[in-house]
C-alpha cells in the first residue's frame, strides 16, 4: 500500500540562469571532520575527509549582488566562498552532497534567505506586502536551498561511497548525491539543480461516499481516504465503530461528509487527542482508569488538604499542570513523549518533541515563560548493529540503536540550547525491547506571575467576536497524520510526511514576544499551542470557550502553494500558537509582532454558534457541530484479563521469533505465577542457602566494577555536557555533581532572581519490574521520584506528581490488566504520599511490527513503561544536598529498609545477560571447563527464576513518616551528602557517592536494617494489615542481597561526625543505621554481614568504570 | 549621582538578556532591554546610554555561523550608532554569542580604532559539539571590566567559542596587549579534574578587548555567575565553611565585572 500525497519532485536544471549558488569552506581545519572521522572509523580506506557548505539561490541576481551575498556568508578569518563554482580539494575521490528533500523545512537557507532580504532593504515580515519581499513567499521558482558537501580521498567502490552517503542522510528529510571524481567533473555540483515540487491537480474538497460495508469502512479507517489514483491518504486510525457513527450522523444531516470533516474527526477522536483507552470504561470501572485513579488521586489528596496546603491550582485542563511556588508565581510542568517521529526522523523527531512541549509551556494559561527542559530516552543498545526493516524482502530498514540515540540526543541539543532553556535533569535508560521504538520523553517546567491585569493567570476564555490568530511557522505538508499515526504501532504503512523538523528559533522570537510581551500588555484573551492535530485541534479546542468559530481557510499562510484545505487544517507543521484577540487589540498585537519579525494572521473569528465553520473561496467546506465534534465519539467498553508472567513469552512464539525477541530468553520458565507463590516461601530458605553457598564463587568487587559500566548505572557526562543547564543562571544543583561528576538523579534550580525559593526536579522509572507486576513497578517509580526529591531537599507538602504512561499492544486485554494494576498504584501511591498528579500524558502503541535481518516478522514490544515526574518546591535553595560525600571522617548512614528484592533489579538483568553470553559461547571445545560454570549456571539460573518475582514492594506509609523526619533533619542543615538507592541498589549508590566526592568509604552490612518481603500486600493506603505483613524482625539476608537489591525508601547520607546525636535524635524509632565513613584515602571497602571484607577497591577504579561505557562518545 | 544606564541588546534568539540585565542591577545600573529592531526604529536612543551589552544567545540559530547574521543586522541598520558609541567614553561587552556578534562585527579587537573590519574568529569548537561546564580564567590586560581582578572561574555554554586568530593578527594582539582573558587550570578544573582549554582556543584565548580596552567579548559567562550557589563546587565550600563557623557568601564571581563597569562610571 502507498501511502501519501503522490506528488513527486523532479529538478529543475538551470535553462534561465536564474540558479546560483555560493560555496563557503573554511581556511583552517573545520572541526565537523573531526567529527565525521570518528563516526567514518570503520572504512580503513578513507585517507582525507574535507567539508563545505553550499547555498543555492534560486533568483535572477547579478554578480555584484552574488559577491555581496558571499560575503554575507562568510567569516573572512576562517572561511572563502566561490560562486557558481565549487573547489574540490586535491585527490578528491568522491563527492557526497546532502540537502533537504523539498518541503522540508530548512533551517539554514531560511536565515540566508532573511539575511539577503534584510540586506538589500526589502526586509518586511508582513506577508500583506508579499510584493515588497525579496523572494516571493508563494512563488514556485524562488528560494534558497542548503546543501552539506562532503569530500573523500581514498580507494573506495561506488557501493562504499554510497554506503558512507547512507550513514550520513535520512531518505525521509534529505536527498543525496554520491558522485567519483569523473561524474561530477561532467555533471558539477547538485547545488546546481532545484529540487522542484511537481504539484499533482489537487480536488479541492472531497466528498467520502460512507455508504461502505463494514469491511470498506475498516479500510477507509486504517488506510485512510482514497486518492484518485488508489493510492490512500494515511490512516485516520478511526475504528468500525467511531465511522459507523460518522455515518449515522451524516445519514441524519443528510448529506456526504467533506473529506477536511473526516480527517476533522479523526485528529480529535484519535487515541493520540482524546486518550480513549484511559478514558473509556473498563471493566468494572465505569468512569475509565484516567477518572477513577489518576485524577481521582488529585481530587482526594485536594479535598483532604485544606486550602493553604492545597498547592494545586490548574490540573489536567490546560497544555500543563501547574502547583503554586510562591504568593507572586505558580509554576507549571509537563512532560511529553514523541516516541514514533524520534524513530523514524530521531533528530527531527526529538527537535520537534522538545519544542513541542515548551509550546506546551507557552500554552498554558496565558502564557507561561519556559524555564527548565528535562528528558527521559528508553533505546536499545548502542551496540545492537542487527538490521531490522519495516517491510518484508529486507526493505524499508530501520535505523540503528546508535543512529536513533545519537539523533535523538542531538535533537534535544538543537531545541533546547537554541531556545535558551536550561536542561539540568535528564536520563538515558536502556532495553533490548525499545528498538523497535525508543520512548523519547521530553519535558518543560514553566513560570507565570498567579495574576496578571488583575485576573488570574491560569484561567482564559476566547470571547465571541475575538479573531483567530496564528503565529509562528507557516503551514505545509509535514506532519500530516502525526496523530493518527502515534495512536498506532510503528509499521510499514507509517507515513513519511508524519516527519517534521523543527526551528527553534521562530519559535523562540513568538515565545519572547508573547510571554514577555503581549502577555503582560493584555493583547489577547486565550492562547493554545499547535501539536497533535494542528489547527484542527487548537481551533476547535478554543471554540469551546467561546461556543464556535468560523475559519476562513484561504487565510491561513502556508509555506507553498497547492496545499488541499484538509491538508492544511490538519498540517502539524511546527512553531505555531492559535491565540483569540479582541478585535480592537488587533492593530496593537500586529504592530508588536511585526515589530518583533514575527508573523501573525487573522484567520477567522470565534463565534457562538456552537459550531466549527470553514469556508474556503466564499464556499463553505467544514460544518460541524462542536458538540458532535468534541463529544460525539462513541464510549468504548473495554475488558482486561488478569496478566500472566508467561503471556507475552508463549504469545510472541506464535509469530516466528528470531533472536530479536528478548522475551523468549529473558524468561524461559514455563511456571504459572500463581504456582510460584505457593512454592516461594519453602524455596525462600533455600535461595539462601544457596546464596551462600555460590557467595564465594562471586567476585563482588569485581561485579560491582561491571555493574557501574552496564548502560544503565554508567555515566552519560557527554549527554549533560551537550545539554546548556546554566542558560537563565538558575541552576543550582546541576546535572552532574561532585568532583567526581556524577549524574545526579535531582536537579534545583532557582527560577527568580530575587528568591531564595527553588524548584527541585526528578523522576523515577523502572520498566524491567513490569515484567512481573505492574503494580509495584508503578508504585517503585512513584515512590523513586518522591524519594529522589526528598533526598536533595523537597518537601512533601510541596510536591506533586506527573504520570507517562508507555504502554504496548494495548487492545490485549492482558496489557490492559497490566495497565489497571500500574493505575491502581498509581492512586495508592499518591494519595499515601500526598502528592497530587498535576498533568500527564499516555502512548498506548508501543509496538514494532517489522521483519528481522532473515526477512522473518518480528513483533517488538516494550515493557510497559511508566515515567513518573516529580516537581517540589525547596524554600532556600542553600539547604538542597547534593549527592557527593565531602569530607573523610563523615559518617554513613542508611535510611530505611533492605529486604529481599532482587526482582526486575539491574542486578538480576546483568546476571541474566551474563548467562546469556555464557551459554552461547559454551562450544564444545570449551566444554572441558564449563562443568562448574554449568552448575554456577543452573544455581545462578535457578535463583533469578525464583527471586524474579520478589520485586520491590513499597510501604508508603513507614516511608512517609521517614521522609518527613528526613525533611527536618535538611531544615536542621545537618545532612552532608545524599543519594536516594535506586537501580543497582546499595553497592551502585554508595559507589556513586564515593566516586561524586572522590573519596573512599570504609562500610560494613552488619548493622543494616532489613526485613522479610511483604508479598501479599497490594494496596498500602487502606490495607490495615499491611505493616503486620512486614516482620520487622532482622532476617538474615545474604550479601548478595544486601548489595544490589533494590528495596524502595532508602536513602544513604553523610554527616559531619559533631551532628550524630541530634541526627540519630531525630530519625528514633525509625530503620536506620551508621554503616561506615569517609576515608581520608581513596579505599573503597565493604564488609559483609558476618563481618568478613566482601569488596575491596578504590574510588579510581570505580571512576574508571563508571565512565567508561560512553567515553569515546 | 544618577545611575549608569546599560543596554541590554536582545531579539532573533538571544536568550541572556534578564540575567545580564539583572547583573547591571545588582551591581548599580540601571538596565534596559531593548530589542534590535526598536532600536533600529529609534536608533538615537543609543546615546542615552552609557554601558551596551550583547548577551549570549543563539541568535539566528547560529546558522551560517555564530553571531554572523545579527552581526549583518547591525551593520546594515545600526553602525554608525554603534561607531559613534564605541568611541565615547563608553562601555561595551560582548558575552558568548554577543562576543560572536562583536568579533564579526569588529568592534573587538579594533586595531587602530577601526571598528569594522573583522580580524578574529570564534569557530566551533574543537570536538564540534556544545558544552556547558565551567572554566578558570587568568586576567591578562589592562581594562575596566576586569580591574582589580587576577583570577576568576565562570560557566561556558557554547558550540563556537574556538578563538581564532592568524598568526599575524595574534601577534599584534599580543603586542598591542589586547588579549583580556585566557582559560588556565585554576580551583574548579581542579575540583572536576577537567582540562583547561573547554573548545581548542588558540593560546588559551577566552576574551579580547580593543585597544581602549572599554569594549570586551568574552565566550565565559559572568551572567551565569550571579550567586554563590552557582558554582558547581558550593555544596562542598559550604560544609567547609559550616564547620568553622562561617556564612556562604552571597555573591557569584561573575558579579565583579558587572561591579567593574558601574565603577567605572563613579
Amino acid at each position: 500500500m502507498k501511502y501519501g500525497n503522490p506528488d513527486t519532485y523532479d529538478f529543475i536544471i538551470d535553462s534561465f540562469m536564474s540558479i546560483n549558488f555560493i560555496e563557503v569552506r573554511t581556511k583552517i581545519p573545520d572541526p565537523r571532520v573531526k567529527a565525521l572521522k570518528k563516526q567514518l572509523l570503520g572504512y580503513k580506506n578513507i585517507t582525507e575527509i574535507s567539508v563545505s557548505d553550499i547555498y543555492t539561490i534560486e533568483k535572477k541576481l547579478t554578480k555584484n549582488d552574488l559577491e555581496k551575498i558571499a560575503k554575507l556568508l562568510v567569516n573572512p578569518v576562517i572561511e572563502e566562498a566561490s560562486i557558481n563554482e565549487t573547489k574540490l580539494p586535491p585527490n578528491t575521490d568522491w563527492i557526497i552532497e546532502i540537502g533537504f528533500l523539498p518541503k522540508v523545512t530548512d533551517n539554514v537557507a531560511n536565515t540566508v534567505k532573511e539575511c539577503m532580504e534584510d540586506f538589500l532593504h526589502h526586509h518586511n515580515p508582513s506577508r500583506d506586502d508579499k510584493n515588497t519581499n525579496f523572494f516571493s513567499n508563494n512563488a514556485n521558482n524562488e528560494g534558497v536551498y542548503s546543501i552539506f558537501a562532503l569530500y573523500v580521498s581514498g580507494i573506495l567502490n561506488e557501493s562504499e561511497a554510497k554506503k558512507i552517503g547512507n550513514e550520513l542522510m535520512n531518505p525521509l528529510i534529505q536527498r543525496i548525491s554520491v558522485q567519483s571524481r569523473k561524474q561530477y567533473e561532467k555533471n558539477g555540483s547538485m547545488a546546481k539543480n532545484v529540487p522542484q515540487m511537481s504539484f499533482q491537480n489537487h480536488v479541492k474538497i472531497d466528498e467520502i461516499d460512507m455508504n461502505l460495508n463494514n469491511e470498506s469502512l475498516k479500510k477507509l479507517g486504517k488506510q485512510g481516504i482514497p486518492n484518485k489514483d488508489g493510492s490512500r491518504r494515511g490512516p485516520l486510525a478511526l475504528d468500525l465503530e467511531q465511522l459507523k457513527t460518522i455515518q449515522t450522523h451524516f445519514k441524519k444531516l443528510g448529506r456526504k461528509p467533506r473529506d477536511i470533516e473526516l480527517e476533522s474527526l479523526a485528529q480529535t477522536w484519535s487515541e493520540h487527542c482524546k486518550h480513549t483507552i484511559f478514558s473509556s470504561e473498563l471493566d468494572e470501572i465505569k468512569e475509565g482508569l484516567y477518572k477513577r485513579y489518576i485524577k481521582g488521586a488529585t481530587e482526594r489528596i485536594r479535598e483532604q488538604k485544606n486550602t493553604p496546603q492545597d498547592i494545586c491550582v490548574s490540573v489536567f485542563k490546560d497544555n500543563a499542570g501547574a502547583i503554586i511556588f510562591d504568593d507572586e508565581y505558580l509554576i507549571t510542568h509537563k512532560v511529553e513523549t514523541h516516541n514514533t517521529p524520534s524513530a523514524l526522523d530521531p533528530f527531527g523527531g526529538a527537535v520537534t518533541g522538545i519544542l513541542g512541549v515548551n509550546r506546551d509551556t507557552i500554552g498554558f494559561g496565558m502564557g507561561a515563560k519556559p524555564i527548565a527542559n528535562f528528558y527521559g530516552y528508553c533505546f536499545a543498545d548502542p551496540n545492537d548493529t542487527k538490521p531490522l526493516y519495516k517491510s518484508p524482502n529486507k526493505t524499508q530498514k530501520m535505523l540503528e540503536p546508535k543512529r536513533i540515540m545519537m539523533g535523538v540526543i542531538g535533537g534535544v541539543t538543537k531545541g533546547g540550547n537554541d531556545s535558551g532553556i536550561p536542561t539540568p535533569l535528564g536520563f538515558m535508560y536502556f532495553d533490548p525491547r525499545y528498538k523497535g521504538k525508543p520512548l523519547v520523553f521530553v519535558g518543560t517546567v514553566g513560570i507565570i506571575p498567579k495574576i496578571i491585569n488583575r485576573k488570574p493567570s491560569h484561567e482564559k476564555k476566547a470571547r465571541p467576536g475575538d479573531y483567530i490568530v496564528v503565529v509562528g511557522g507557516r503551514v505545509g505538508k509535514d506532519g500530516i497524520h502525526g496523530a493518527t499515526f502515534s495512536s498506532e504501532a510503528l509499521d510499514s504503512g507509517s507515513p513519511v510526511t508524519a516527519v517534521q523538523i523543527g526551528d527553534p528559533i521562530t519559535q523562540k522570537k513568538f515565545s519572547d514576544a508573547l510571554v514577555k510581551e503581549a502577555r503582560d500588555l493584555g493583547l489577547y484573551t486565550s492562547i493554545t499551542d499547535n501539536g497533535a492535530g494542528g489547527l484542527s485541534c487548537s481551533v476547535c479546542e478554543m471554540a469551546k470557550e467561546s461556543g464556535g468559530c468560523h475559519v476562513i481557510l484561504e487565510k491561513i499562510p502556508t509555506k507553498y502553494p497547492n496545499l488541499s484545505p484538509w491538508e492544511i487544517w490538519i498540517s502539524e507543521s511546527q512553531e505555531r500558537m492559535t491565540l483569540s484577540v479582541p478585535k480592537n487589540k488587533w492593530p496593537a498585537f500586529e504592530n508588536l509582532m511585526k515589530r518583533r519579525a514575527v508573523e501573525a494572521s487573522v484567520i477567522g473569528e470565534f463565534t457562538d454558534s456552537g459550531k466549527c465553520v470553514i469556508e474556503n473561496d466564499k464556499k463553505l467546506i467544514m460544518d460541524l457541530e462542536l458538540n458532535f465534534l468534541h463529544d460525539g465519539c462513541p464510549k468504548k467498553i473495554l475488558k482486561s484479563a488478569p496478566y500472566n508472567v508467561n503471556t507475552f513469552s508463549s504469545k510472541n512464539n506464535e509469530i516466528k521469533l528470531s533472536e530479536h525477541n528478548v522475551f523468549e530468553t529473558k524468561y524461559p520458565q514455563s511456571q504459572s505465577t500463581a504456582s510460584k507463590k505457593n512454592t516461594s516461601k519453602s524455596s525462600q530458605a533455600e535461595i539462601l542457602k544457596n546464596s551462600q553457598s555460590i557467595k564465594k564463587q562471586f567476585d563482588w568487587t569485581n561485579q560491582l566494577l561491571q555493574m557501574l559500566a552496564r548502560l544503565n548505572l554508567t555515566s552519560y557526562e557527554f549527554v549533560s555536557r551537550q545539554y546548556d543547564h546554566e542558560v537563565q543562571s538558575t541552576d543550582i544543583l546541576k546535572p552532574l555533581q561532585g568532583r567526581g561528576r556524577v549524574n545526579a538523579s535531582a536537579s534545583v534550580i532557582k527560577p527568580l532572581y530575587n528568591s531564595q525559593k527553588g524548584i527541585i526536579l526528578s523522576y523515577g522509572i523502572n520498566p524491567l519490574y513490569s515484567d512481573i507486576d505492574t503494580y509495584h513497578m508503578a508504585a517503585c517509580a512513584i515512590d523513586t521520584a518522591v524519594r529522589n526529591a526528598v533526598a536533595t531537599g523537597a518537601n512533601l507538602n510541596h510536591l506533586a506528581l506527573l504520570d507517562n504512561f508507555c504502554w504496548c499492544s494495548s487492545n490485549d486485554p492482558e496489557r490492559l490488566g497490566q495497565l489497571k494494576e500500574a493505575a491502581r498504584a498509581c492512586y495508592d501511591y499518591a494519595v499515601a504520599y500526598g502528592t497530587p498528579f498535576i498533568s500527564g500524558k499516555d502512548s498506548m502503541f508501543n509496538d514494532f511490527n517489522g521483519f528481522d535481518e532473515n526477512g522473518n516478522p518480528v513483533k517488538i514490544s516494550i515493557s510497559p513503561t511508566l515515567l513518573i515526574s516529580s516537581i517540589g518546591v525547596i524554600d532556600n535553595i542553600e539547604n538542597a544536598v547534593s549527592l557527593d560525600v565531602k569530607m573523610p571522617g563523615d559518617l554513613i548512614y542508611i535510611l530505611g529498609e533492605t529486604s529481599d528484592e532482587l526482582g526486575g533489579s539491574e542486578y538480576m538483568n546483568f546476571m541474566n545477560e551474563k548467562n546469556q553470553k555464557q551459554f552461547f559461547t559454551n562450544t564444545p571445545e570449551n566444554a572441558s571447563n564449563s562443568i562448574e560454570k554449568h552448575i554456577q549456571n543452573s544455581l545462578e539460573n535457578f535463583i533469578q527464576n525464583e527471586i524474579k518475582i520478589n520485586v520491590p514492594k513499597v510501604n508508603a506509609k513507614t516511608n512517609k513518616k521517614l521522609y518527613e523526619a528526613y525533611n527536618h533533619a535538611i531544615q536542621k542543615n545537618l545532612i552532608a551528602s545524599a543519594q536516594s538507592v535506586g537501580l543497582g541498589g546499595l553497592a551502585v549508590a554508595l559507589a556513586k557517592k564515593a566516586i561524586a566526592g572522590q573519596l573512599g568509604m570504609d562500610i560494613s552490612f552488619k548493622n543494616i536494617p532489613t526485613r522479610k518481603n511483604a508479598k501479599e500486600c497490594k494496596n498500602p493506603s487502606t490495607d490495615k494489615n499491611f505493616s503486620a505483613l512486614l516482620d520487622n524482625s532482622n532476617e538474615t539476608l545474604s550479601d548478595m542481597t544486601l548489595l544490589f537489591s533494590e528495596s524502595q525508601g532508602r536513602i544513604i547520607v553523610s554527616i559531619a561526625p559533631e551532628n550524630k546525636k541530634s541526627f540519630e535524635k531525630i530519625f528514633k524509632g525509625f530503620p536506620f543505621a551508621p554503616i561506615g565513613v569517609v576515608c581520608e584515602n581513596a579505599e573503597f571497602t565493604i564488609e559483609g554481614k558476618n563481618g568478613t571484607k566482601i569488596l575491596e577497591t578504590n574510588v579510581n577504579a570505580l571512576t574508571k568504570n563508571y565512565r567508561k561505557t560512553f567515553c569515546q562518545y | 549621582m544618577t545611575k549608569p544606564q546599560a543596554l541590554i541588546m536582545t531579539g532573533y534568539g538571544i536568550n541572556c538578556e534578564e540575567e545580564t540585565a539583572f547583573g547591571f542591577e545588582k551591581a548599580g545600573a540601571e538596565s534596559k532591554i531593548v530589542h534590535i529592531n526598536d532600536l533600529i526604529e529609534k536608533n538615537d536612543q543609543l546615546k542615552n546610554y552609557q554601558i551596551l551589552a550583547f548577551p549570549g544567545g543563539f541568535a539566528y540559530g547560529d546558522d551560517t555561523g555564530a553571531g554572523k547574521a545579527f552581526a549583518n543586522r547591525v551593520r546594515h541598520h545600526l553602525m554608525e550608532k554603534m561607531l559613534d558609541f564605541v568611541k565615547k567614553d563608553k562601555l561595551v561587552i560582548g558575552i558568548c554569542n554577543g562576543f560572536q556578534i562583536i568579533s564579526n562585527l569588529g568592534l573587538v579587537p579594533a586595531f587602530e580604532s577601526h571598528y569594522d573590519s573583522q580580524k578574529v574568529a570564534l569557530t566551533r569548537n574543537v570536538d564540534g559539539r556544545y558544552l556547558s561546564r565551567w572554566v578558570d580564567l587568568k586576567v591578562q590586560n589592562k581594562t575596566p571590566w576586569l580591574k582589580g581582578i587576577k583570577s576568576l572561574s565562570l560557566p561556558i555554554g557554547h558550540g563556537e567559542g574556538n578563538f581564532y586568530a592568524d598568526p599575524k593578527t595574534l601577534k599584534k594582539l599580543q603586542q598591542k596587549n589586547l588579549i583580556a582573558l585566557r582559560y588556565v587550570r585554576g580551583e574548579i578544573c581542579e575540583y572536576q579534574n577537567m582540562t583547561e582549554n573547554p573548545n581548542g582556543a588558540i593560546e588559551n584565548i577566552a576574551g579580547i578587548t580593543d585597544e581602549t580596552g572599554h569594549v570586551l567579548g568574552l565566550m565565559p559567562h559572568p551572567d551565569r555567575a550571579l550567586f554563590f550557589t552557582q558554582r558547581p563546587d558550593w555544596p562542598l565550600q559550604k560544609e567547609k565553611l559550616k564547620r568553622k563557623g562561617k556564612k556562604l557568601p552571597c555573591e557569584g564571581p561573575g558579579m565583579r565585572i558587572f561591579k567593574n563597569a558601574i565603577t567605572y562610571f563613579s
